[in-house]
């Protein structure tokens, strides 16, 4: 396999000035990415994670060519993209959640048409992504829609379309199922399976949601403090972070903490308890056995978030 | 919480609010001084060529010049007060929610935009009057009284100010685009209040007609307090009544867009 | 093959952009022309206020009121070309601040095209429609030795001028880089040089004359080569006489220079992030 993204040993340092008094400023630097190495093969859909401050977007913006990274040494389909910049946005299409790439006032076919005049787009090539992401992504109805009216959901929507009309090699999604429903997050996740499938198009996906990861991910990068603290499958993610899944039970009244095999009560808020086992297993016996032994009004379970797991990897690499 | 602590409260809010933008501040003062600069050369050659022009010598129409500058954030002679934000809340229909609210929503915005007014007073104002008057020979009075007065019609002028702007982000009721509104609340407050030329240096019949429009309590009274060249009281009925007159329209257009947002269901 | 031609690469992103622009706008046309309209009151204004001025006296700094508004029409002609043609970058600040020129970044076109030609505001016209009115006046009004050489002198000075304006917003939208809050700042060059322009050399101070002849050199926008085409002695002694012929040359050296400024902002934001 070809490594169509490269990073070796790469570095970005940021001097931060703080406000600490009136006139007074402390200077200081922050190393964002310390000595950062991966490789990425073509085709792959790789999931890049990390807590908030972790390094993920100043990663994302050192290979898209916004940021020049400090030290070290980044190729992207061959490109070192701080130097050419513009050569390399041919090749690679980029999602921002928090932020679009359409242009906002303007309705959502206009960012598309300046995108084949600006990409060089040949005409029939043009045509077919456009329906094939109008299709798939349900757009017809919003191409007359200035972009501020769109919903968020039907708005990233258009955004992924926007970053797949020039057929990018590479395609860099940050955040893209950030605040959709239910709905627009299958079609998303879907249309990018299905994109990676047929077209072979790189992913490289950086999410707070570990669904988005086990639905489209073999691979995981864990980014923490700037560096790498994991590489691999997602199973062995959870194996790593021993992860624990939470069942939050309404009880009729208050009680003392319920007693449960194999799992534990963790906090306690009047008839509310928060129950913690095992991410690797069912909640079934537990849920059998509460609704047998306790008067239960109501119950649902919560999925481990990345935040939990890479807190719990931090605690145990801690203690041992 | 009573009235009075309540709309203290929410002046204070709108004071905070602009002091936290120091960069912004600082760079108003800049331009506010280079602004000045030209200006007072421009009224020194006029002064030149027609000494004591509407009354006023050469230090009187230096010092009318950084008076002008000074004030103009403070009153935002141009816009770019609460109105924005006012305007804003109109086209997006949350403004529905402000007007069921148990607070009256004139008096709110007021003191919002009296404690805005007060941070560019001072953080905007002083700086480039200080300025000026070191620099260029000015008509500053050391006379205490009469800077008392000055600071009254400037609170009338702030209201004044208030009164006007409140009426232009009502018309955002019926109007689908404030630019209009916005573009013509510039026009005349520029051209009325005396920011292009002091309002005693209009020829004339125009002369007279923008002296008794309200924009003269804008720029015009205050200076013409502080330098001795009006009579405080008759300034003051002056400024106070035209502050009335358009407090109470601004109210009755309220009223009348109150039930228009309700006719509509918000 | 694209990026190896940058200027080029520039002026197609910025006309394809612009011309969306354009086109949105004019889908409202009714509104455009009331748009358009009230600019044309709104910049009116501080004509209004030289007419007024001259309402009351025959000079002003020793020139007449023909003059001034030959000195206005040029000034207010090329700052509104400037104006409309690159006005819009004065919003890099705002960019800056809430992230969105990354997005701008990983498009395959230079950033300062792309900034330039956002929200491209055809209203801008209006400016260069006042100014014109006010500089044709002035040519009728004025009793000015005409030779040819004084005829191409006057659409020399306008497009010299827009441009040493233009490089003037560039330089203005390269400081926001580093002080994003500090656009006002910018105002202050901008409108504040258009409105200096307007009066005449002579009302002002010998230092700020040298400054704007020498330093922050808007002088060349008309000031120096109006006084040869009005034969009126330059606005500072000593001046050489081909100086009224300097412009063109001036516009490229302030290019040059809010070329570099630009370059050095955009890469310490790239090296920043902030």
């Amino acid at each position: 396999m070809d490594a169509f993204i490269e990073v070796d040993r790469v570095e970005k340092v940021f001097d931060v000035r703080r406000r600490t008094g009136f006139m007074k400023r402390e200077r200081r630097q922050v190393r964002a990415v310390d000595s950062l190495s991966f490789t990425v093969a073509r085709g792959e859909m790789v999931g890049y994670i990390g807590p908030n401050g972790a390094g993920k977007s100043t990663t994302v913006k050192m290979l898209t060519g916004i940021l020049m990274p400090s030290a070290g040494r980044l190729r992207v389909a061959g490109i070192d993209p701080s130097r050419e910049r513009t050569r390399l946005a041919h090749r690679i299409g980029v999602v921002f959640g928090q932020r679009t790439t359409l242009w906002w006032d303007l309705p959502l076919i206009d960012s598309y048409r300046l995108a084949h005049r600006i990409y060089r787009i040949p005409d029939a090539r043009y045509r077919e992504n456009l329906d094939r992401c109008v299709e798939l992504l349900q757009l017809e109805s919003l191409l007359d829609v200035p972009v501020r009216q769109l919903s968020l959901g039907q708005r990233m929507r258009g955004d992924i379309a926007a970053a797949l009309l020039h057929d990018p090699e590479v395609l860099y999604l940050d955040e893209p199922t950030i605040g959709l429903d239910v709905v627009s997050k299958a079609k998303v996740r879907g249309f990018l399976r299905e994109l990676n499938a047929e077209r072979g198009t790189t992913v490289l996906l950086t999410t707070h949601d570990l669904q988005d990861i086990e639905q489209l991910c073999s691979r995981v990068m864990v980014i923490d403090h700037g560096r790498l603290v994991y590489d691999g499958p997602l199973a062995g993610l959870h194996e790593a972070g021993e992860s624990e899944r939470m069942l939050v039970v309404d009880l009729e009244r208050e009680l003392p903490p319920v007693r449960v095999a194999s799992a534990r009560v963790v906090r306690v808020e009047g008839p509310r308890q928060w129950l913690a086992f095992p991410a690797g297993q069912s909640a079934a016996p537990v849920v059998a056995q509460l609704a047998a032994e306790y008067p239960l009004v109501d119950l649902s379970v919560r999925e481990p978030d990345i935040e939990a797991v890479i807190a719990k990897m931090y605690a145990e690499k801690a203690v041992s | 919480m009573g009235a009075g602590r309540l709309y203290g409260a929410v002046a204070a809010g709108g004071f905070r609010r602009y002091a936290t933008y120091r960069a912004a501040t600082a760079a108003g003062v800049f331009t506010n001084t280079v602004f000045g600069l030209i200006l007072v050369y421009t009224y020194l050659a006029l002064w030149d060529e027609k000494p004591h022009l509407g009354g006023y010598d050469q230090a009187q129409a230096v010092t009318f010049v950084w008076l002008g500058q000074a004030l103009y954030a403070t009153l935002a002679i141009q816009g770019g007060g609460f109105e924005i934000e006012f305007m804003e809340r109109i086209r997006t229909g949350e403004v529905a929610i402000d007007l069921y609210r148990p607070v009256d929503l004139q008096a709110w915005w007021l003191a919002s935009d009296l404690g805005r007014a007060l941070f560019q007073l001072l953080g905007r104002g002083v700086v480039p009057f200080v300025f000026g008057a070191l620099v260029f020979p000015t008509a500053v009075p050391g006379d205490v009284g009469r800077w008392l007065a000055f600071a009254v019609a400037v609170v009338l002028a702030m209201v004044v100010s208030f009164g006007i702007r409140y009426l232009v982000a009502l018309s955002g009721f019926w109007l689908m685009d404030g630019t209009g509104a916005l573009q013509a609340l510039m026009v005349t407050g520029i051209f009325c209040s005396g920011m292009a030329l002091p309002l005693n240096a209009f020829p004339g019949a125009l002369g007279e007609v923008v002296r008794a429009l309200p924009w003269a309590a804008q720029l015009q009274v205050p200076a013409d307090v502080l330098m001795g060249k009006a009579d405080p009281v008759p300034a003051f009925v002056f400024q106070a009544a035209w502050a009335v007159v358009l407090l109470a329209a601004g109210r009755l257009v309220q009223l009348a867009a109150a039930r228009r947002v309700v006719v509509q269901g918000g | 093959m694209a990026g190896s031609r940058p200027l080029a690469e520039g002026w197609r992103a910025y006309r394809l952009i612009a011309a969306m622009w354009i086109r949105s706008t004019l889908t409202y046309r009714v509104s455009f022309a009331l748009t358009v309209l009230g600019g044309l009151l709104v910049t009116g204004l501080d004509f209004v206020a030289i007419l007024l001025m001259f309402s009351r006296v025959d000079v002003l700094g020793g020139y007449s009121l023909p003059e001034v508004a030959f000195l206005y029409g040029l000034s207010a002609t090329s700052f509104g070309l400037a104006d409309l043609a690159i006005g819009s970058a004065g919003r890099l600040g705002t960019r800056v601040r809430d992230g969105t020129l990354d997005t701008l970044l990983v498009r395959p076109a230079p950033v300062l095209a792309q900034v330039a030609a956002d929200r491209f505001a055809l209203r801008r016209i209006s400016r260069i429609m006042q100014g014109s009115l006010v500089l044709g006046y002035a040519l009728v009004a004025s009793d000015i030795g005409w030779t040819p050489v004084k005829v191409l002198m006057v659409p020399g000075m306008v497009l010299c001028g827009g441009v040493i304006f233009s490089a003037v917003f560039v330089a203005g939208a390269a400081f926001q880089f580093v002080a994003q809050d500090a656009s006002e700042v910018q105002n202050a060059f901008t409108y504040g040089g258009q409105t200096l322009l307007q009066y005449p050399p002579t009302v002002f101070g010998r230092e700020l004359v040298r400054g704007v002849t020498f330093i922050f050199p808007v002088a060349f926008v008309n000031w120096v080569p109006a006084a040869y085409v009005l034969g009126r002695p330059y606005p500072l002694d000593g001046v050489p006489r081909w100086a009224a012929f300097a412009p063109p040359v001036v516009a490229a050296v302030c290019c040059l220079a809010a070329g570099l400024a630009w370059r050095a902002g955009l890469r310490s934001y790239r090296s920043t992030g902030s």
